[in-house]
């Protein structure tokens, strides 16, 4: 006990490796997320990963990083599939095109819900997210000549793309891949950056002290937005590649579940944390690959292993780790 | 007289309680002002007030000729009004020197999207050096939570004066402190008063009899008296309601 009292007092001199470590954090996930798929089972499932785990990281932005509680997710990951699934389906436009095109819709989705919800706090925040991102659910559900409806949009074929006059099998998994990496990677390098710039600490300061920040001089409302629409992009592009890996839309990826499990995998991996998203989502997959060949209630196993990881490692699966590493 | 941050008729109330009735006082430009009152005086609604964290229930407050009574709360910090708070009020889990680094760029534009903090080392710099004037220089890399109650309360004191106030507004800025570590706060206090405009809440009156320029006392929420400290030591009014605490209950007591 004294011993760590006396430790306090000094200042710490030596910086922890993992200090080092966080500043190659984009470079180390990177390749982390290369090698991947030789790790996985199959690549579909790495695919499947890949993207929850863009769409975990965007959602751990509001939640983790700002300490938000959004439960309108959904809206933003199923606006970016459907309009890029749309624009494929229905208007043929290029899957780059379509691409960017999801991920505008659904930046424009978390403009508009942002606004609307922003001002509330807490519990009163998740419940307008919960309450909007449902009202997109059933406007798409009723615009079927658009959407598909209850069944879904299908018809999102995109057999080969051309990346600089190169033409590419899109459906070989292994292609597909890469392809979406490329796309994730790019998000998540801004993303790390963003995390470093002013901008990110001041994301820090409101999460530690909102009042605090405030009395400092910071617009903590208006921050707030720009990183719930921030989030919502970054939501959208998963969306959007979801749709191209899928090939369909189904119209479940509005429903609140779809929120639900962005938390599931924040928590799991460890909110606040960089790569806790990606770690959250191969879990929560890995779980229902496993556990569904042996019953058809596999989510009894995951809820089961949430409320573990809930009551014994708040920290996350990632986040317990860096803990125990930091105390090393 | 030049004042710099005044209040007009300033009322607030919460629900059918009056905790602030009808205040319009002045604080002139460069002296050190406290404002003191028995408990329940409606010192900490004033305090909360002046410094935009809730406007008045009615009545105005105005900073260098402009009226402020609307304005949100960081509205208040960009324009020059700093505070520290009664209750320690850091960012807990960042390192000492993030905490004041984090304040300082409050007032530098704020769309840097990409570029790293790294890029802005004048920011750091100031942060170091505003962290060894409140005298915890040696503590600029420990987490502000790991810091010793007197330490967080210079922490903030580091915080406050990051943004280069016009005023510094302190509420009971040696509240729960040691003798010594009071000594110490009180002379960094009378050496940031030299350059700026320092308004101190205050509980202990005895504290700021010896420093502050003029004296400002609340009763009841209602303002009671204000002048030097020569002035408030021989108001008889002051007298009753302060220093005659704990004394026999005073007969005949005024309205004020």
């Amino acid at each position: 006990m004294s011993l760590a009292q006396s430790n306090s007092t000094v200042a710490p001199t030596k910086r922890h490796w993992l200090v080092t470590a966080r500043q190659y954090r984009f470079p180390l996930t990177l390749a982390f997320l290369i090698v991947f798929p030789w790790l996985m089972p199959y690549e579909a499932l790495a695919v499947n990963i890949l993207i929850l785990g863009l769409y975990a990281l965007g959602f751990n932005l509001v939640f983790g990083y700002t300490g938000l509680l959004s439960f309108g997710h959904a809206a933003f990951l199923g606006t970016g599939a459907y309009a890029c699934g749309i624009a494929v389906a229905s208007y043929g436009i290029g899957w780059f095109g379509a691409i960017l095109i999801g991920t505008s819709v659904a930046t424009f989705t978390a403009a508009i819900m942002g606004v609307l919800a922003i001002r509330t706090r807490g519990i009163y925040f998740a419940m307008v997210t919960l309450a909007l991102s449902m009202c997109v659910y059933y406007a798409l559900y009723q615009m079927q000549w658009l959407t598909g409806g209850e069944n879904g949009l299908r018809g999102v074929n995109i057999k080969t793309i051309s990346v600089l006059g190169v033409e590419l099998p899109f459906i070989n998994p292994t292609v597909k891949y890469y392809v979406i990496l490329a796309f994730v990677a790019t998000a998540i390098w801004l993303f790390s950056r963003l995390l470093a710039s002013p901008f990110g600490a001041v994301l820090e300061a409101i999460r530690e002290n909102e009042e605090r920040a405030k009395a400092c001089g910071y617009d903590v409302a208006h921050t707030k937005l720009l990183v719930f629409i921030i989030s919502g992009a970054i939501c959208g592009l998963a969306g959007a590649l979801n749709a191209l890996h899928l090939s369909i839309v189904p119209i479940e990826t509005l429903h609140y579940i779809t929120s639900g499990q962005a938390v599931m995998m924040a928590l799991l991996g460890g909110m606040g944390t960089f790569f806790g998203p990606f770690i959250g989502a191969a879990t929560f997959l890995l779980i229902q690959d496993v556990a569904s060949t042996i019953t058809s209630h596999w989510q009894l196993f995951v809820g089961i292993i949430f409320i573990g990881f809930v009551l014994f490692f708040p920290k996350g699966i990632w986040g317990s780790i860096l803990h125990w590493l930091e105390g090393r | 007289m030049d004042a710099i941050l005044s209040t007009r008729n300033a009322s607030k109330s919460f629900g059918g309680f009056t905790a602030l009735k009808d205040v319009s006082v002045s604080f002139e430009r460069g002296k050190l002002t406290a404002v003191i009152g028995p408990n329940g005086a409606g010192k900490s609604t004033f305090f909360n007030v002046v410094s935009g964290a809730f406007p008045p229930s009615s009545g105005s407050v105005l900073f260098d000729g402009k009226d402020m009574t609307n304005e949100p709360p960081h509205a208040f910090a960009r324009a020059g009004i700093a505070k520290s708070f009664q209750i320690t009020n850091v960012f807990a889990e960042l390192t000492a020197q993030e905490n004041v680094r984090v304040a300082a760029q409050a007032m530098t534009s704020r769309f840097q999207l990409f570029r790293s903090r790294e890029a802005y080392p004048d920011l750091i710099e100031k942060a170091d050096q505003l962290l060894e004037r409140v005298g915890i220089g040696h503590r600029r890399l420990n987490r502000a939570r790991e810091l010793a109650h007197g330490e967080q309360r210079s922490l903030e004191m580091a915080m406050a004066l990051a943004s280069d106030p016009k005023v510094l507004l302190l509420d009971e800025p040696t509240a729960g402190m040691s003798p010594e570590e009071t000594r110490q706060m009180m002379d960094l206090i009378l050496r940031l008063a030299e350059e700026r405009t320092v308004i101190i809440v205050e509980h202990k009156m005895k504290l700021v009899m010896g420093i502050a320029q003029k004296l400002i006392v609340l009763h009841h929420g209602e303002l009671l008296a204000e002048g030097t400290p020569d002035e408030i030591k021989a108001h008889d009014e002051v007298k009753r309601v302060y220093l005659g605490q704990g004394k026999p209950a005073v007969t005949g007591r005024t309205a004020a």
